[in-house]
């Protein structure tokens, strides 16, 4: 175990980049990767939107607005919002444990590159003959061999693929958070977004494998004819409709947690109090969590499952808005009294609070299952799990990003662009969504390209669509503050620049790779702030300054991710015309993931060493 | 560091979790698992569904022959036990038997996954193929990952044992063997749960 370091510094920028095991890289590629399939995603959803903004429009086709719905959907949870919740999981949650990197840093990059082929794949099926356009749940029959198109097979594997990612990611984050916290971090007093990541990761271990399966059954079906979800050969449409939806209810949640967690760490902040109520929030997210998996049935109310098993699917639906009140009135009791200060991160954070429980009201109306049988699939649905997502998810990330971007870049964003931001944004939403409800109310149905003119519809759904574009346009301004703050904000010197209460901001700015060079004792939950009040504002060390142990980066994970991008192409390209077998396809994919897999195992690799003085001369430079 | 150990004792007397990484590898094995468990519960359940849409098939009191699939029993439940032997002998610094033991044990799993392509074999020319009905899709699916996840075991261990030949029980091997050691037990397991609810409820139920 000597240090004949392989030092990430010695390297080039983009080998760097392709073989960093550091959680702090993937976080940053997570970030990107993420942004990117966002901005995609957000297009979509725009020109969706045009199509809408007057009766019977001829923007785009119907089968182009269904490959529209498709993707939109299936980038937005898959491909952007999960990979950009791990990008700060990966970043935050490391450093407020006191931990100098994940449990198994090269499955955190296995699980970044995994998640990124798939979503390569995925992306694939413009060009060979069309995106998946059966909407992201992908029933059958609709997806079966039999009526659905080329771009399904795209769907099932190249989810199958960046599912598997999501899914190591998981596990890793859970070992990291049970095992790897600093001397005295005991779990209740880990800051609430790392108990949110953790009880995410073991929805993720649960929810993603049932996907996993789901997607396996599909892909026999519709590759190797199987007969699973074909009615004629004794198969059941219905059973792809209960996977998916344990599946899809915790993903709900696996979603809305970490951002329940973001919110639970900028509050406070710019509240200049702790977190009201930290044990409750702790228990709620642990009873939301296991909720989360006993209520997939309220997606099929209209099934026609029985009287008895939709009345018990809709009373454990109603018992989540329990918790979930919890945190709302402990978020309220945070800011009560508190030094409020409204930067745009606070804004966000703030403003996160009505908006969610807009969406949570019509949750608990859509729970009541005879009602259901109206609101089912209208726009009162997508107006709903809107609220939730834009107005829950996003409005957390975006919250997040102002609150966490001096710690990740060195500098922060502008505040005056993000206030314009934040108000389009928000202003934006709320017109694209709120009539939403009403439209759903009085039937327009989702999923459907068109409408015809004096339905009552043209107005709402021309404000919807200006409410789409104002939103755009909030999000080129983030892009426009992004830029500009990269070339012209002053940079961050100080280690703690909100003036915050958790670990992260105990690191140094930028965080060295070795992020503590001495692990931190830990004396209460909020500890930087602890020490601030009881201390001299510095953590104390609870180890004496020694050499540290370092992870080497690795290609292995790029190339067992690209190892099952062929494989995934090759079962694919079962229904393509190429020239090249798929059987050749999936030969050479399986040899590189699993002869990467061997490789793995085969060559130990113990890492190397970072000598105390060096140590000590970084430190001296950063402080 | 936790990263290493004081060996000047010889190897402590759980070599597994003696080190952050070891225990790291153990956690971390045990959630894969819960992981694996909810997978072969969605092909247990999608199987439960399906077995009766036999679509004019065989049926599964027609094919399934108790006899084979006791003796394929027996030699899973066997080699999960001599995976037990070899762990033992792990914590007991006896690397010669950990190596011994561990090679029983791919013998009987080799065994094992020889019989099962044999019955797949046989189910084939009595008329069952994989596309002849649902419930021979979701019973090839179910059995034959549980197939799929021996066969990975397999090459795993043989992988582990012609690696570490020569090593002798060390502080980085010794959460291999007991990882792959847990990932065996849980493929035994389900294995039961294949034979009560595959093979005695397809025969008795």
């Amino acid at each position: 175990m000597v240090s004949e370091a392989t030092n990430t510094r010695q390297k080039s920028v983009l080998w760097d980049w392709l073989t960093t095991v550091d959680h702090k890289k993937i976080a940053i590629l997570y970030l990107i990767a993420g942004t990117l399939f966002f901005l995609k995603a957000g297009a979509m959803a725009v020109m969706m939107r045009v199509q809408l903004i007057a009766p019977e429009m001829e923007f785009i086709s119907g089968q182009t607005f269904n490959e529209f719905i498709t993707m939109h959907g299936t980038i937005m949870l898959f491909l952007a919002v999960t990979p950009i919740l791990f990008a700060f999981m990966n970043f935050v949650v490391p450093l407020q444990i006191g931990a100098r990197d994940v449990a198994f840093p090269f499955v955190n990059a296995l699980g970044f590159w995994l998640f990124f082929f798939g979503g390569v794949l995925l992306s694939l099926s413009w060009f060979f003959g069309g995106a998946p356009d059966a909407g992201w749940t992908s029933y059958v029959p609709l997806a079966s061999r039999e009526f659905g198109g080329i771009g399904i097979d795209f769907y099932v594997l190249g989810l199958q693929v960046s599912g598997l990612g999501t899914l190591v990611s998981g596990i890793n984050f859970i070992v990291t958070i049970i095992n790897m916290r600093a001397p005295g971090m005991t779990m209740m007093r880990i800051p609430l977004f790392c108990w949110t990541t953790l009880v995410t990761s073991i929805l993720i271990v649960f929810a993603f494998t049932p996907l996993a399966a789901g997607l396996a059954l599909l892909m026999l079906d519709r590759i190797f004819d199987g007969q699973f979800f074909i009615p004629g050969e004794g198969g059941n449409v219905v059973i792809w409709q209960h996977i998916f939806w344990i599946f899809g209810h915790p993903e709900v949640y696996i979603l809305v947690l970490p951002a329940f967690g973001m919110i639970s760490e900028v509050i406070p902040a710019f509240s200049k109090k702790r977190l009201f109520g930290y044990t409750a929030m702790v228990f709620a997210t642990l009873i939301i969590g296991f909720l989360g998996f006993m209520v997939w049935v309220h997606h099929m109310f209209t099934v026609g499952i029985g009287p008895i098993a939709n009345s018990v699917f809709a009373i454990a639906t109603m018992v989540i808005g329990v918790p979930t009140g919890i945190k709302i009135f402990n978020w309220l009791f945070t800011m009560w009294g508190g030094k409020l200060t409204f930067n745009t991160a606070m804004l966000f954070a703030a403003s996160f609070v009505p908006t969610f429980v807009l969406g949570g009201v019509t949750g608990v109306m859509l729970a009541m299952a005879p009602v259901d049988h109206l609101y089912h699939d209208t726009y009162f649905v997508v107006a709903h799990f809107h609220y939730i997502i834009v107005g829950g998810i996003v409005l957390g990330i975006f919250a997040a990003l102002f609150y966490w971007y001096p710690k990740m870049f060195g500098h922060k964003l502008n505040e005056t662009l993000g206030k314009i931001m934040f108000w389009l944004f928000y202003i934006g939403f709320h017109l694209t969504f709120f009539v939403q409800h009403i439209l759903g109310l009085i039937g327009m149905p989702r999923r459907v390209y068109t409408y015809l003119e004096e339905q009552g519809m043209d107005t709402m759904n021309f404000i919807s669509s200006i409410g789409a574009f104002i939103m755009a346009a909030a999000v080129v301004i983030l892009i426009i503050n992004i830029i500009y703050s990269a070339l012209k904000a002053e940079r961050i010197t100080v280690d703690d620049p909100w003036d915050a209460r958790t670990l992260e901001w105990a690191t140094h700015t930028p965080v060295p790779e070795y992020n503590f060079a001495q692990t931190p004792q830990v004396r209460s939950l909020d500890p930087l702030f602890y020490e601030k009040i009881h201390g001299n504002g510095k953590m104390k060390p609870a180890e004496p300054m020694d050499e540290i142990h370092m992870p080497n980066g690795s290609f292995i994970p790029f190339m067992m991710s690209l190892g099952l991008f062929i494989v995934g192409f090759g079962f694919i390209s079962f229904h393509l015309d190429l020239f090249i077998s798929p059987y050749i396809w999936i030969a050479v994919g399986g040899i590189i993931t699993f002869g990467s897999m061997a490789m793995r195992s085969i060559k130990d690799d113990h890492g190397y060493h970072i000598p105390k003085e060096t140590v000590e001369e970084m430190e001296k430079e950063l402080s | 560091m936790a990263n290493s150990a004081d060996l000047s004792k010889g190897l402590p007397a759980n070599p597994e979790k003696a080190t952050l990484d070891g225990k790291n590898k153990f956690l971390g094995a045990w959630v894969f698992l819960a992981g694996e468990t909810t997978m072969f519960a969605v092909f247990f359940g999608t199987y439960l569904g399906l077995q009766s849409g036999t679509a004019g098939g065989p049926e599964p009191s027609e094919i399934f022959q108790l006899p084979l699939v006791f003796i394929m029993t027996m030699l899973l439940l066997t080699s999960s036990l001599t995976s037990v032997m070899a762990i033992y002998a792990m914590k007991k610094n006896q690397f010669q038997k950990l190596k011994r033991w561990m090679w029983i044990t791919v013998a009987l799993g080799a065994v094992f996954l020889g019989f099962e392509i044999y019955e797949f074999v046989e189910y084939v020319e009595h008329g069952l193929g994989f596309t002849t009905s649902a419930f021979a899709s979701s019973f090839y699916a179910l059995v034959g990952l549980h197939g799929a996840h021996v066969l990975f075991g397999l090459l795993w261990a043989t992988l582990l044992l012609v690696r570490n030949r020569n090593a002798g029980i060390t502080l980085t091997n010794a959460p291999k063997f007991y990882v792959f050691s847990l990932y065996w037990h849980f493929i035994d397991v389900v294995w039961v749960f294949i034979f009560s609810a595959v093979y005695l409820m397809g025969i008795g139920g």
